[in-house]
Order: structure tokens, then C-alpha cells, then sequence
């Protein structure tokens, strides 16, 4: 099997340069997935700022060394560190190399993004139908899912080669007839509130879909985005999801049909109140009433409209644990002109941007639970962090936060 | 079926593994042996195996991994994909770039994988494989 190259992919070949060894990468990674031609793409998101080892930092050099720039506009993943808050993270050789690695892209033309949630950045939120190349399993869900962008699941170094080279390999979900729903997941009505209601639908098709693209009828029209990157982010942690249709709501299921290209459906499953809490139930490993070590949120980046809806219960008692929200540089600067993180110190919360709680270290004693709202934290944690986890709503996580204690509202 | 995604000739005893292993958490990338407790041929070492995958998963990291391992020089010498895998080629093309260790990388149809995998020796040259 060849890969077919158009005259403009024949002149980055012949340049001998730091693109020609991007290309050159994108090629045999087309082969591998049986992709006979590169299309152009419109952006990239590039997860590789996580120190993996001395790999991960010789790779970027490699280019640095070779006088490379991304030819696309091109977002950063969170790295290790937080750059701004610099005493967040502990150990010291994470700190070094963390720091270089994130460095290092930005060297390369990256923006210093640094966020697991671009497609929040106005800026950076790919077009419908653009054909992108995108890394980090929630950003790539979010893009195909909710912005109706076409991406594989690009991962470590390829993502960074489609940057620099200014090509994807046309495969998967690039191409239209592999963007169609194979079965069906119908949500009774139910007394949850709508945030909740995603992330059991989210886990669930993670967890049961075997990797194949789910169209989920049902869900409130009054659904948010964040409620869809809710969703899009337990997917894509349970299982290997890139895509899911909501009927009614994303941008390429306006109807079943639409969503399953008309097509039936492999199979139908019903989840009622009583499933979707069950769904819900599996990515707690404590019980109501359990001691709490930390209270975080922002497992995707926060958004400010995600911040609006916390400001109004931060009232009365003040944290009793370590509360720390995730966040991005510009919805930290958003906070800063409205003084709410004025509000949000005083209440005990801190704010870590550039990386997340459950990538690198930054809580201290995690000798009791950790408490989240959000589904991918929460099936990460225990792997990740070692920790026993809750999970909750955004108002449950706030009055724990003030008990120290796991509430149930 | 051969398709060579990685090329270079290479020599070694086949390594079978009978279940999927995701490299990222799967193998060390210290010392190349397989860590997942609950896989068949856990404890094992990739070391210098012509290491035999009928079917892939898990992490893209695991990319990172195998580079990992090849860069400490505790990889495979080469790898037989049964399924279509990009990880792992991708981790194989890094490692070549960055470091001049050649890890060919060669995907087969299911039939000649069969074959190959009761081989008690195997010769990759060119795009041709020898069994004995």
C-alpha cells in the first residue's frame, strides 16, 4: 500500500528539512492505518507536553534542531507544570523537564495554550467540517462531537507531526461514512439534573459502546456545552470514544436518521433513573459521609460559564479542605477583571492552570477521598493519584468542600 | 500479506503474546519487561524478541513507551503486528530518528501470522520473512 502525494507534498519531501521528516512521519503512519492520502488540515492540538521520559523532550529538539515551525495554528495540551503558579507542583525533576518540554513546543510556533479544553478558547474552536488534527481523548470527543470538526484520535508524536508537516492522513473519522452512529442509547426521563444525566450517558457509552460511535436520544434540550464536555470527557476515559451524536442537540444528528446516516441502529439500549444512577454510582469508591482530602474541579479546564454557576453558592462557611479548580491562562485573567477570584481565594479555593490535579502532583495529603463533578477525574484518580474518590454535583462538591466530609444534597 | 511500516533486517526468537498489552502501563520503559500483572507472558523480557501482537491497545502514550525502551536498548528487535497498529510504529519511526535503533516494524495478514508464530526462529531481510 502507497501513499498517494500531491505535487505540494512532493516539494516538502524534496526540501530535506524538519518538515520533510514530518511528512515523511505522517506517511508511514498513513500506511500503518491504510490511508492512501494526506489532506490538508486547519489546526492541530498536540498533547505532548507531558514529561513521559527523555524521549518525549528529544523528539521536540529534534525539530527545534532542524529549524521547524508548525505550519497550522496550534494549540497546546496542559504540560506537568504550572507555569504561572510555579510552587503548585512538587518534585523537582518533573519541574526541570516539565518545564522544558512545554518550553520547548512553543519554540516550535505552539501556542501557549496549555488547556485540555481549546475548543472553549475562541480563538482555537475548529469550524464545522474542517478537517483538524487533534490529540487528548476529550478535546478530539468535544471537536468531532459538539463543533462537528473532523479528527482521528491523533496521540503522542503524530499529533505534533500533522502540526509541523500541515497534513493528516485521511482515515477514520476524516471521511463521512465513518462518522455514522451504530447504535442507540435512549434516556428515560428522569429527576437529574442535566450535568448528571451526561456523565452517566458519557461513562456508559465509554464503557459499553466497544468503540463503536453512539447516538444518544434524549437528553434535554437545555443540555450546556459544559454538560456536553462532561460527556464527551467520561467517553472518552471509559472507553475509546472520538465521536457521539446527541439527537436534537449536536451539530450532525439533528435527527436519527441524520445521525445514523440512514442506517438502523446495531442495537437499542434504555437507561432509566434507576440505570443512570447506577452509572453514576460506579465512580464513587466512598460512601456518603467519608472523609475528604481535597475538593477538585475543572477535570476539562473550567469554563467561565462554568465559574458563573459556581459563584452563587460559595456563601457562608469557607473551605474546611484543599479546594483547587483547573483552569486556563485567559479564563484566569476573565476571573481577574471580574474579581470573582478575589471571591474564589476567599473562599479557599485554588486555581491551578496550565496542567491538572490528576496528571502531576500538586495536592498533599490524599490520605482521605477526593471529591469532583467530573466523570474523567473520577475514573482517572484512583489509578493516578492512588486516592479513593467521590463524585458528585457542583453543589454537592461545594458542600463538602465546607464539611470536609462527603454531602449528599 | 506484508506490509513493512519500519524497514531493517533483523534476527531473533518470536515472542508471542496471546492477549493485547497496552504498552503505556504494560511494559517498563526502564527495562523493557512486561509489568501488567494480570497478561499471560507478565515478567517477560522484549529485549532483542521479535516481539509477535495479534491485536493492539490501549494508550497512544504507549508510542512514547516502546521509543523508550529502545532508546535504554531494552526493546524489541522487531515487531509483527497480526492487526493494523499505529502506535507502536510511530514509537519505532521516534527511536530510529532520535537514536539510529532499528526496530522494523511489519504488519501481516492473520493467515502468515499463524505461521509465523510457531517459528522457533525468525529472519526479517528486505520485505521478505524467514521461519525455521
Amino acid at each position: 500500500m502507497t501513499v498517494e502525494l500531491t505535487q505540494e507534498q512532493k516539494l516538502i519531501f524534496e526540501a530535506k528539512d524538519g518538515h520533510t521528516f514530518a511528512l515523511e512521519f505522517v506517511c508511514t503512519y498513513a500506511k500503518a492505518v491504510g490511508a492512501t492520502r494526506l489532506i490538508p488540515i486547519d489546526s492541530a492540538h498536540i498533547d505532548g507536553c507531558l514529561y513521559h521520559g527523555q524521549v518525549s523532550l528529544d523528539f521536540v529538539k529534534h525539530f527545534i534542531a532542524l529549524g521547524a515551525k508548525v505550519s497550522v495554528p496550534t494549540t497546546l495540551n496542559v504540560g506537568s507544570v504550572d507555569l504561572i503558579h510555579s510552587n503548585l507542583v512538587r518534585g523537582e525533576a518533573l519541574n526541570v523537564n516539565g518545564r522544558q518540554l512545554m518550553q520547548a513546543h512553543v519554540a516550535l510556533g505552539c501556542a501557549p495554550s496549555f488547556t485540555c479544553a481549546p475548543y472553549q478558547l475562541a480563538e482555537s474552536r475548529p469550524a464545522f467540517g474542517s478537517h483538524i488534527a487533534w490529540g487528548e481523548s476529550n478535546a478530539i470527543c468535544f471537536a468531532n462531537s459538539v463543533c462537528g470538526a473532523r479528527t482521528e484520535r491523533y496521540g503522542d508524536f503524530i499529533d505534533l507531526a500533522c502540526a509541523l508537516a500541515g497534513f493528516a492522513p485521511e482515515y477514520g473519522l476524516h471521511k463521512t461514512e465513518n462518522r455514522r452512529a451504530k447504535w442507540l442509547l435512549n434516556i428515560a426521563p428522569n429527576t437529574l439534573d442535566t450535568a448528571m444525566v451526561s456523565v452517566a450517558a458519557g461513562h456508559y457509552i465509554g464503557r459499553m459502546g466497544q468503540g463503536k460511535i453512539a447516538a444518544i436520544n434524549g437528553l434535554s434540550r437545555s443540555s450546556s456545552e459544559d454538560d456536553l464536555k462532561g460527556l464527551g470527557a467520561a467517553a472518552a476515559s471509559t472507553g475509546a470514544v472520538g465521536l457521539f451524536h446527541a439527537i436534537g442537540i449536536t451539530p450532525e444528528a439533528p435527527t436519527l436518521d441524520a445521525a445514523f446516516q440512514g442506517y438502523q441502529p446495531e442495537h437499542t439500549i434504555d437507561l432509566g433513573e434507576a440505570g443512570l444512577r447506577a452509572e453514576l454510582a460506579l465512580l464513587s469508591t466512598v460512601k456518603q459521609g467519608a472523609r475528604l482530602s481535597a475538593v477538585s474541579l475543572g477535570t476539562p479546564h473550567f469554563s467561565m460559564t462554568e465559574f458563573a454557576n459556581l459563584m452563587p453558592l460559595l456563601k457562608g462557611t469557607k473551605a474546611k479542605i484543599p479546594f483547587t479548580i483547573n483552569t486556563n491562562r485567559a479564563a484566569l485573567e476573565s476571573l481577574s477583571e471580574r474579581e470573582w477570584d478575589k471571591t474564589l481565594h476567599s473562599f479557599g479555593i485554588t486555581l491551578v492552570v496550565d496542567t491538572c490535579v490528576y496528571v502531576t502532583s500538586i495536592l498533599d495529603d490524599l490520605t482521605g477521598a477526593v471529591m469532583t463533578n467530573s466523570g474523567k477525574m473520577a475514573y482517572y484518580a484512583p489509578a493516578n493519584l492512588g486516592c479513593e474518590i467521590a463524585f458528585g454535583s457542583l453543589e454537592e462538591c461545594v458542600a463538602s468542600a465546607q464539611t470536609g466530609f462527603v454531602v449528599r444534597l | 500479506m506484508i506490509n513493512v511500516l519500519v524497514h531493517g533486517d533483523a534476527t531473533g526468537d518470536p515472542l508471542v503474546l496471546t492477549s493485547p498489552i497496552s504498552f503505556w502501563g504494560g511494559v517498563s520503559p526502564e527495562t523493557g519487561t512486561i509489568i501488567e500483572k494480570r497478561h499471560p507472558q507478565f515478567g517477560i523480557a522484549l529485549k532483542g524478541k521479535i516481539l509477535m501482537l495479534p491485536a493492539a491497545k490501549g494508550s497512544s502514550s504507549g508510542s512514547s513507551v516502546l521509543a523508550e525502551i529502545l532508546r535504554n536498548n531494552t526493546g524489541p528487535a522487531a515487531i509483527i503486528l497480526g492487526a493494523p497498529d499505529a502506535i507502536l510504529a510511530t514509537g519505532a519511526m521516534v527511536a530510529q530518528a532520535l537514536y539510529g535503533v532499528i526496530c522494523t516494524v511489519i504488519i501481516v495478514d492473520q493467515e502468515l501470522f499463524q505461521k509465523l508464530s510457531v517459528a522457533q526462529k525468525l529472519a526479517i531481510i528486505g520485505d521478505e520473512i524467514h521461519a525455521d
